[in-house]
């Protein structure tokens, strides 16, 4: 058990480094750098003029629908490469399974289009 | 390595719930919104057909699909409770949903497909299935929680749910991977291989973190804020699902986890389980006195009835298991009946969920509040209902194993919980009369009816939940 863990020593030097750096950047600009603060440069800013609303707007939530679908199926593709590099060696319980995956999400697919998911208007 | 179809018949009723969920998707989805009758027949027909192919399915032990997936008695008993869950909260649900303006064919199927989730955490036998079945399973309480999506409380309950679900699956990835890392497995027999040597630091870790996630979904303290809610923001059958079948899966791999992944350090795991048992029943107890809502109040009972059960399982030996076994039939059917009667608590079309509107009852529905008495008197242990020898079975295996101060702590905290339960059977008794409820339908009267009588006659013939609570118990010794 103790060398299964030691493979993993150069990862948590790296960790250990790179938290260092990290913090460091953080940090330094609060003990270093030169303040002098006036409303202007505390006042919000967009494109040089006041902001005009509230940035926590309301967005339309078929934005959401269409990046979760967007998601899903970019995933199932994400999937299918894997699968079909390795054709050969899965056999037929590899092939039936992703099928049946397939299936799934096709029905899932059905669902959300008689439900009127995909339609924008 | 079995042929497939050696896996699928050990995994049959999960098939049986896969499919047939799909299916009910396609068929609501062609035949759009009033299909929901249908969808929901069809789905209690479906659970009763898996409940069925349980009990007359194979007795043996297998474990399938790599070792991942186990099809033992302690399985099948612990499925036998949750697909009852699930049919009677179907069952439950027809009426209130079609009233509220919540009937979708969607409905039905997420509680299907919860259900399976369920069912796959049962027979879970290594953590990646584990983390599977849980999942399944939570995702679609979540949406079921909010499904009254106009309602804002209903809205809050599933975003809360949620989160904090998201927050506790995070804990329990956590923990899984580091018992992982230090064991090398994830098979439970596999994690339970490599500690015979004795407990390792990093898995005592992983253990406290994964019991912490597994905790949340028994709602039980520390892990239990968003109980109260989430119970009474969810519609009311809704409430009764989460109340019954979740809590029977959660504590079925509880209990398996500890006991088959686990057995070679219980020392340790048992200190977790003690104190989550005796702070889940101190706040159950006292907690729920001061409510007003009963959905509230029925959270608090189920946080305390969670650390009862719990009392079982830090015993650790055969007889708490059977104890556990026993306790969560008789808690099913209580919760069950009780949330029957919440169901049917509407006035005048309105559904009213406080305790001062079952002022009186007895005067107005006179067997509704004969019902709930006895069912109330169950809940507090008080013999001879059946939630006396519930409690009965729990303590008795914490003082053999040398846990009387478990258990005397217990019985100390069930009076208090005693308190409580007492006083809903003097509001409808004693209480000034409130507006008489609307009449129930027959299915829902039908639910409280039979959990009475099943809670009723249980020190008549305790033999067949016992018998089956032993064989349960025999697959772990």
């Amino acid at each position: 058990m103790p060398g299964f863990l030691e493979q993993y020593l150069a990862l948590v030097i790296f960790a250990a480094l790179s938290a260092v750096i990290a913090i460091a950047l953080l940090v330094a600009p609060f003990l270093l750098a030169y303040k002098s603060p006036d409303t202007e440069k505390l006042s919000a800013y967009e494109c040089g003029f006041e902001a005009f609303d509230d940035a926590r707007m309301k967005f339309d939530i078929r934005f959401y629908l269409v990046s979760l679908l967007f998601i899903i199926f970019d995933l199932e593709v994400a999937f299918l490469f894997p699968w079909a590099v390795a054709f050969h060696d899965v056999g037929w319980l590899g092939f039936w399974s992703m099928m049946v995956f397939l299936g799934v999400l096709t029905i899932g697919f059905v669902y959300e289009w008689k439900k009127g998911a995909l339609e924008w208007d | 390595m079995y042929p497939l179809s050696f896996s699928i018949a050990h995994a049959l009723p999960e098939t049986i719930l896969a499919v047939g969920a799909l299916l009910l998707i396609l068929v609501g989805a062609i035949r759009g919104e009033k299909s929901a009758p249908l969808v929901a027949e069809l789905a209690i027909g479906l659970l009763t057909l898996a409940l069925v192919v349980i009990f007359i399915g194979a007795k043996t032990t297998a474990t399938v699909f790599d070792g991942a997936f186990i099809d033992d008695q302690f399985a099948r008993y612990m499925k036998a409770l949750v697909l009852i869950g699930s049919i009677v909260t179907l069952i439950l649900s027809r009426d209130f949903l079609r009233r509220e303006n919540i009937d979708q064919f969607e409905f039905p199927v997420l509680v299907m497909l919860s259900t399976l989730g369920m069912l796959m955490l049962t027979s879970a036998n290594s953590l990646i299935s584990l983390y599977l079945g849980l999942e399944l399973m939570s995702l679609a309480l979540y949406v079921v929680a909010s499904f009254h999506r106009d309602n804002l409380k209903a809205s809050e309950a599933g975003l809360k749910y949620f989160v904090l679900g998201a927050l506790s699956s995070g804990m329990l990835l956590y923990g899984a991977s580091l018992i992982y890392g230090y064991a090398g497995s994830v098979s439970f027999p596999g994690i339970a291989a490599a500690l015979k040597s004795g407990p390792a630091i990093g898995v005592v870790f992983g253990l406290v973190f994964l019991l912490a996630g597994l905790a949340f979904k028994m709602s039980t303290v520390p892990f239990h804020m968003w109980t109260p809610d989430v119970y009474e923001g969810a519609p009311t059958p809704v409430t009764a699902f989460f109340a019954s079948a979740p809590k029977m899966a959660a504590v079925a791999i509880t209990l398996r986890t500890v006991m088959v992944a686990f057995p070679n350090i219980t020392h340790e795991w048992r200190q977790i389980v003690m104190f989550i048992s005796v702070a889940s029943m101190a706040l159950g107890s006292f907690a729920a006195i001061g409510q007003t809502n009963i959905k509230r109040l029925m959270a608090y009972s189920s946080i305390g009835h969670m650390g009862f059960a719990l009392v079982g399982l830090a015993a650790a030996n055969a007889a708490g298991v059977e104890g556990v076994a026993i306790y969560l039939a008789i808690y099913l059917v209580t919760t069950l009946g009780v949330f029957a009667a919440i169901v049917a608590m509407r006035v005048q079309g309105r559904s009213v969920e406080n305790i001062s509107d079952l002022a009186g009852l007895s005067r107005t529905d006179g067997w509704m509040a004969f019902f709930m008495a006895m069912l109330m008197f169950s809940l507090a242990g008080i013999p001879p209902m059946a939630g006396f020898f519930a409690k009965y079975y729990a303590f008795l295996a914490a003082v053999q194993a040398g846990l009387t101060p478990l258990a005397v702590i217990g019985v100390l905290l069930s009076t208090v919980a005693a308190f409580y339960y007492l006083r809903i059977v003097k509001v409808m008794y004693f209480d000034e009369a409130a507006p008489a409820f609307d009449r129930a339908p027959f299915a829902v009267r039908a639910v409280c009816a039979v959990a009475t009588a099943l809670v009723f006659c249980f020190w008549v013939y305790p033999a067949p939940i016992v018998e089956a609570a032993t064989n349960a118990a025999r697959a772990f010794f």
